[in-house]
């Protein structure tokens, strides 16, 4: 019970410390935040222009960024959120708590794009990626890998990202055949993880031949390791986009400098620092260009992505085409 | 009048847990609508029973034969074997299956050596792999219940037995049974609830959707579909299995009636021969299979130490002031409730055990309800995590404690009446020396466990108050495996170092 005047205590200090200067907070999600995101430099940089006080709250992921933002309400202390995706933004939208961001459109995205209530600030194909010299030859598309017997690790949609992102891209190419190209696939998986990082971590430890991750997955390794040994595999059939918005809660006190803030974020500055700390595509591209290194990447020739009511429509659907397929 | 306010504090005590528990659940529920259950839910509830029952069972059965090796044997590096085996039970989850997988994995020695001998290749995903996972986070905790059981047991009976020229079986039916039925259904219930939860195990190593468990759907239904009406349903579902669980056990366990000792540590016969044999042959086995996997997070995770950033350092002092500080707090809540329980309160153990059935996620977002009215919740984070991982766990140490106390009662209650030894001076002259090993031992455990906990913080944390596993989960999070690796070998080695120290604690201030 000594914890209630402890808490207290720490709530009176915080509350002294950032009296004087007006303070934007920022939802997102955690490794957008983190020392290795872009979060660090972005705060940096905008806190130089604003004359104000960015502090960013955090949850696991995107999925459980809305469940936040929605816990929190229109009484939410935040201002922005950044780190929704396709797959979120119709329940942002019926939730009601998003205003209009005032924007003009971003011009890098490989498709076009409307809506005047989510802003994209960087953008990935999903692809399987694997090791050049343990796997010379992948699979060219999709079927061909349910025909084969590599093996791969993807994620559980129902509490991933990426593995929500792999049952939409099957559902946009294969539509009402997607239940047969789930139960081909079903001998080729190894495994399925809670959580991008797991099967990411187990692909690295050799427990499978391709994991389900991003076509810029081995822009990192290359970089920031110098090891060129992972590639991303083209599919034949397209693929899917992640398209991360950010949008200015109806709620904030300080609407003015939310949106002094998504400018920000698509500007210049910011969107040179995502390729290389959030290991994405930037929505507008830098002034200098990509960093060395995105060249080497694959690039898709065709782009799946369904529109935000297409994907709020199917999801349910698909996920649940996906377990009965997988369950047999 | 004081007497009767001290009387008063275990009940309080149980409305707290029952308030942190169910009632953060009732908030949830009350915010979220009610939610009904579809089939996926059922297949989920049983493969979750089933998974949670072999674990259990296995656990159990492996347990016995190797908890009275190790304590009827004598060798060089007993001591050591009998901490080092607590290991596994403390490592964070994802860390305990990166290392299993490194021993069985694909690319690990088992499957290279079943390569040589020209065998199939052994894959650990499935069931099983679930099965194998668990035993080796659990087996750890029940081996380590049963030794106290044992070591229990007044020498002066072995003695008898042997004067009575009883052999090993008889001496097995008259005296270690009785102590088996007293403390197995427990320790199995215990494991059973602790799989009932099951995460990110049941996933990874489950090979599939066929592998969801309650806990996975209760995720979904928070995060992805966000019904928080249908996942307090669903913790509502598992509360009743933990209820029914608990009371099960309640009933299975009785308390042998020994009579006192003079306290002296147990000499347990030895006898030579086959069980000589059996008895190594269980040890090397059980040292090889839970000491592989640790081994293997140490080869990965010590090349990369000196480099952690130095955010790594906060984050550790962060974590090790939660967890001191939730252990004690796991502790005294513990004695209270154990004095209650020992009074003939039965209430008490189901409030004890309560915490064990909880979502952490269910709970996490009740009290983040609950809280974010009166404060911003991350300025609460460290001090609701503290909370709440002294909450959750409350059932270890009180599972470790009863067995133990119940006895003490049994033996000693009439001398302490004659005495009129009471109230403070009881449990300071009696009761704390008699209970200092399970107690020193369960510190260490609610410790450790705190350390490596991620649930709560990672709902309630901002920028600040980063802890260790969540330090640790950013940069999986960002590519960085190696250095999430070498960040969860330290998390493992603080984890160890806070559980040996009141491990200690306890087995030196242990009444001799």
């Amino acid at each position: 019970m000594k914890t209630l005047p402890l808490a207290a205590a720490v709530t009176c200090l915080a509350t002294i410390a950032g009296a004087e200067t007006p303070v934007l907070t920022v939802m997102t999600y955690d490794s957008f935040a983190s020392e290795w995101g872009p979060g660090p430099a972005i705060e940096k940089g905008f806190e130089a222009t604003c004359g104000c006080d960015l502090r960013f709250v955090t949850a696991g992921d995107g999925a459980a960024l809305l469940a936040r933002v929605q816990l929190e309400g229109a009484a939410s202390e935040g201002d922005v959120v950044v780190g929704l995706d396709t797959n979120l933004t119709a329940a942002a939208t019926e939730s009601g708590l998003f205003a209009p961001h005032g924007q003009p459109a971003v011009t890098g995205l490989p498709v076009a794009w409307e809506d005047a209530q989510f802003l994209p600030f960087d953008w990935g194909w999903f692809a399987f990626v694997h090791d050049k010299a343990k796997l010379p030859n992948p699979p060219a598309s999709l079927e061909a890998l349910a025909a084969s017997d590599v093996k791969i690790l993807i994620q559980d949609p129902r509490s991933s990202t990426p593995g929500l992102g792999l049952v939409m891209w099957v559902k946009a190419a294969y539509g009402d055949r997607a239940p047969d190209i789930w139960a081909a696939l079903a001998d080729n998986i190894v495994t399925v993880t809670p959580g991008w990082s797991e099967a990411y971590g187990m692909f690295l430890e050799g427990e499978a031949d391709m994991v389900l991750s991003y076509t810029t997955s081995p822009a990192y390794h290359l970089i920031a390791e110098s090891d060129d040994s992972k590639a991303a595999a083209p599919f034949a059939e397209g693929h899917y986009l992640q398209v991360e918005v950010a949008g200015l809660l109806a709620g904030s006190d300080q609407p003015e400098l939310g949106k002094a803030f998504l400018a920000y974020l698509v500007g210049d500055a910011a969107q040179s620092v995502i390729p290389t700390t959030n290991w994405m595509y930037p929505a507008n591209v830098p002034a200098a260009g990509l960093p060395e290194g995105f060249g080497t990447l694959i690039q898709p020739a065709k782009s799946l992505l369904f529109s935000s009511d297409e994907a709020g429509a199917l999801r349910e659907a698909a996920v649940a085409e996906w377990q009965a397929a997988l369950s047999r | 009048m004081a007497s009767r306010a001290v009387a008063l504090i275990p009940a309080l005590l149980a409305l707290i847990i029952v308030a942190l528990t169910l009632g953060s659940a009732a908030v949830t529920a009350v915010w979220g609508g009610g939610g009904g259950l579809g089939p996926a839910d059922w297949a989920a509830l049983r493969f979750t029973l089933l998974q949670a029952a072999l674990s259990a069972a296995v656990s159990a059965l492996l347990a016995v034969p190797l908890a009275r090796a190790l304590v009827r044997r004598r060798f060089a590096g007993r001591g050591l074997l009998l901490r080092l085996m607590a290991a596994p039970f403390l490592l964070p989850v994802v860390v305990a299956v990166l290392g299993l997988l490194a021993v069985f994995g694909r690319s690990g020695p088992v499957n290279s050596l079943l390569a040589v001998l020209g065998l199939p290749a052994l894959s650990v995903f499935g069931l099983h792999g679930v099965v194998l996972a668990h035993v080796f986070l659990n087996l750890p905790l029940v081996t380590r219940m049963l030794v106290h059981g044992w070591q229990a047991i007044p020498a002066e009976r072995f003695r008898l037995a042997q004067a009575l020229g009883m052999g090993p079986g008889p001496q097995f039916r008259h005296l270690e049974l009785p102590m088996l039925r007293a403390t197995l259904p427990g320790a199995a219930a215990l494991v059973f609830l602790l799989c009932l939860t099951s995460f990110a195990v049941a996933l990874t190593l489950g090979g599939g959707p066929k592998a969801s468990t309650v806990e996975l759907a209760i995720y979904q239904a928070l995060r992805f579909d966000f019904l928080p009406g249908k996942a307090a349903t669903l913790a509502a579902v598992q509360f009743a299995l933990c209820a029914t669980v608990t009371l099960a056990a309640m009933r299975l366990a009785r308390v042998e009636g020994f009579g006192a000792g003079l306290g002296r540590e147990v000499e347990m016969p030895a006898p030579g021969g086959w069980r000589r044999g059996v008895d190594a042959l269980m040890i090397v086995l059980a040292a090889g299979f839970l000491l592989a996997p640790l081994l293997a997070v140490v080869w990965r995770g010590a090349p990369g130490v000196v480099a952690l950033p130095p955010s790594v350092g906060w984050a550790a002092a962060r974590s090790l002031v939660v967890a001191v500080l939730s252990a004690v707090l796991a502790a005294v809540a513990a004695l209270v409730l154990m004095q209650a329980r020992v009074a003939g309160r039965r209430w008490a153990e189901l409030a004890a055990m309560l915490p064990l059935a909880a979502s952490g996620l269910v709970m996490g977002t009740g009290l983040f309800l609950l809280v974010q009215p009166v404060a911003p919740v991350e300025r609460l984070a460290l001090p609701v995590t503290m909370l709440v991982n002294a909450t959750l766990a409350l059932p270890y140490l009180f599972r470790l404690l009863l067995p133990e106390a119940l006895r003490l009662e049994a033996d000693y209650a009439r001398l302490a009446e004659s005495l009129s030894l009471r109230g403070a001076a009881r449990l300071r002259l009696l009761v704390l020396p008699r209970l200092a090993r399970p107690l020193g031992f369960g510190t260490g455990l609610a410790a450790a466990l705190s350390m490596g906990d991620l649930g709560v913080i990672a709902l309630f944390a901002g920028e600040r108050g980063v802890t260790l596993p969540l330090l640790v989960q950013r940069l999986t999070g960002a590519y960085r495996m190696e250095a999430a690796a070498s960040a969860a070998l330290l998390l493992v080695g603080l984890s160890f170092a806070l559980f040996w120290l009141f491990d200690r604690w306890g087995a030196r201030h242990a009444a001799a």
